[in-house]
């Protein structure tokens, strides 16, 4: 019996580790929803490299993994503040731009921008940008909107939706109050901490979201929602009430980039994969899926859609723009700092 | 086989206990009795009386009891009524209770939200007769709605377990000796169904407590039951030794609820622990 049992284990253990046998020629970790499936499966055609392709939700889910090389990914697409962060822990390798020349269809404006957390442009390829704003539904709010102010007003109790993130949230309320949405200034924030409990007491706000503010606003639950310019987009095409618009004090700019972890196996073939995605007609049809503005002039010119491509939701001009500030990592102390006025707020 | 060898057969369950309670159970008390530093120390636990997380445990408290009595009332004459029916195949009736636990927990409680919503299923068909419309979206209503609604079953299934195993002689007995119905239900058959409420309050009680799940949904996040606190600073604020501390804080309000219930019930004591 002893000796059966014992069999009945070694086979199980031998099955539990013969579990992770299939290899890739590159693994690829990126947000949902963020890449049209027939990119991959085109570029696999191309080049005949096999592709994993994984999901994350929140950088903060992210991080961890790349981290600890759990996950031992190739390419991730980490946001602005995040890519900061893990340059200065060392987490990132250097790209070799030679393998990357597609990178002259991305708009210098662009690589610009990306100094703000990628000081030398050595190590990320901008994926996608936007800004966040406010959406709202023309039949419920007939006057202009063009301030946050509005997501304080009495008027529409219990018809906001905010954004069920702590930067997001406390970004647009010291944009609202004319801080920098950087500030780590504690008054500043206690400040902005008052101003989201008011909104919240007041029965403004209807509910913290992230994803379902597209359902909520397109569903028409609500009049006003805080969301990112490329879900608008969106939104738009499936209910043509709803406007978007960057509000006059400010927002955040926000880019997603390609970056490559120091501790990746197929370092080529991830280059490959960035330039294969910055080619003009591939960038194109994954703008054309996921919505969200594409750094890329090349694909930009082949839109064929007048609508879409002088659209100023995806592609907002510069004075718009010269308002809107990047996030930046603020370090472990701050980002306590705002974990703990957030559960304020929420409590 | 005999004795010695049957012990063998709890080897893969042993085994399952030590990596999956045992050791991540140490490893909570590690991280809560710590902090960042790998020192010693109880902030984590001293932290719960700070007073947003002593607000969001005393409305777990209450929202969590709250929906424990509400099954209670409702699955306790279900249980009565399922057991006294005549009928060939009775299981058939008990089937049709646990077939909602069939489909996915997270589904079901979406589709609340739906039904729910502003503009949602229900208040669609309420403003098509001109009715009243229902706005508990987002309020502790439809959290306790979405407790009671997703652990009902266990509070129906023990009770009645163990109102269909008692003995039918016992309660003709009693009127036999002349107790009317109420009486038998209240010195008879209640005290005799005891191990069974007393396990489905356990049953509800501590997952409606811990539910973070439940409040995000239906309470659009603007309400922070002590749950959605610790998801919190293990996700958000990456910060695992106040979670595991404010986790150490929950359980023993779990353990000091447990005792308080059976201590109206010495004799079922086996059953819950």
């Amino acid at each position: 019996m002893k000796k059966f049992i014992s069999v009945v284990l070694l086979i199980i253990s031998a099955f539990a580790l013969s579990g992770c046998s299939k290899k890739y020629d590159l693994y690829v970790y990126n947000w949902g929803e963020y890449m049209d499936p027939e990119v991959i499966k085109q570029f696999e055609k191309e080049t005949g490299l096999t592709v994993s392709y994984e999901n994350f939700e929140t950088n903060e889910d992210m991080l961890p993994k790349v981290a600890n090389g759990a996950g031992s990914y190739d390419l991730v697409c980490p946001s602005d503040y995040m890519i900061q962060h893990m340059i200065e822990e060392d987490l990132l390798a250097e790209l070799d731009f030679n393998n990357i020349p597609n990178i002259s269809n991305i708009g210098s404006q662009y690589m610009e921008s990306s100094k703000a957390f990628d000081p030398d442009n050595k190590y990320s390829v901008p994926y996608c940008w936007g800004t966040v704003g406010i959406l709202y539904n023309k039949k419920m709010v007939t006057e202009p909107v063009d301030s946050w102010s509005i997501l304080w007003d009495k008027k529409y109790k219990d018809n906001v939706l905010m954004q069920n993130s702590v930067r997001d949230a406390f970004g647009i309320t010291l944009k609202y109050l004319g801080y920098s949405l950087n500030s780590t200034d504690k008054e500043e924030l206690e400040e902005a901490k008052e101003k989201l409990i008011e909104q919240k007491e007041d029965g403004i706000v209807q509910a913290y979201v992230v994803d379902q503010v597209r359902d909520k606003m397109i569903g028409e639950s609500a009049a006003l929602g805080v969301i990112y310019s490329g879900e608008a987009i969106f939104t738009q095409r499936e209910n043509p009430d709803l406007e978007y618009v960057v509000p006059k004090e400010g927002s955040n700019l926000w880019i997603d980039s390609w970056v490559v972890p120091k501790n990746a196996a197929h370092k080529e073939n991830a280059e490959k994969f960035i330039n294969f995605l910055c080619r003009a007609d591939i960038a194109l049809m994954n703008f054309e899926y996921i919505t969200y503005s594409t750094p890329n002039e090349a694909a930009k010119a082949l839109i064929e859609d007048e609508n879409i491509k002088n659209s100023t939701v995806a592609f907002p001009d510069n004075a718009t723009l010269a308002r809107c500030e990047t996030f930046q990592y603020l370090g472990e102390d701050a980002d306590e700092l705002y974990n703990e006025l957030w559960k304020e707020v929420k409590s | 086989m005999n004795n010695k060898r049957k012990k063998y057969l709890a080897f893969p369950y042993v085994l399952w206990m030590a990596a999956f309670i045992i050791i991540p159970l140490f490893m909570i008390i590690y991280y809560g009795l710590t902090n960042r530093n790998r020192q010693f120390t109880f902030e984590n636990l001293t932290i719960i009386a700070e007073p947003s997380n002593l607000k969001a445990l005393w409305l777990s408290l209450k929202l969590s009891t709250l929906s424990t009595i509400l099954c209670l009332i409702l699955a306790y004459p279900l249980a009565s009524i399922l057991t006294k029916i005549k009928m060939k195949n009775k299981s058939i009736l008990v089937f049709i209770f646990i077939l909602p636990m069939w489909m996915n927990f997270l589904l079901r409680t979406l589709a609340w939200q739906t039904l729910l919503d502003k503009n949602g299923v229900i208040n669609t068909v309420l403003t098509f007769f001109h009715l009243p419309l229902i706005n508990i979206i987002n309020t502790p209503g439809a959290i306790i709605l979405g407790m009671v609604y997703n652990f009902l079953p266990f509070m129906i299934l023990p009770i009645y377990n163990t109102l269909s195993k008692i003995d039918s002689s016992v309660v003709d007995a009693a009127r036999d000796l002349g107790a009317n119905e109420f009486q038998t239900f209240l010195r008879i058959t209640f005290p005799l169904s005891l191990p069974g409420v007393i396990s489905g309050i356990t049953m509800v009680f501590v997952p409606a407590l811990t539910t973070f799940v439940i409040s995000d949904i239906l309470g659009g996040s603007k309400i922070l039951l002590i749950g959605n606190v610790i998801e919190q600073e293990f996700k958000y604020a990456n910060n695992w030794h106040t979670g595991s501390g404010l986790s150490l804080v929950l359980m023993v309000f779990i353990l000091i609820s447990m005792a308080l219930v059976s201590k109206y019930d010495k004799e079922s004591e086996g059953n819950i622990w």
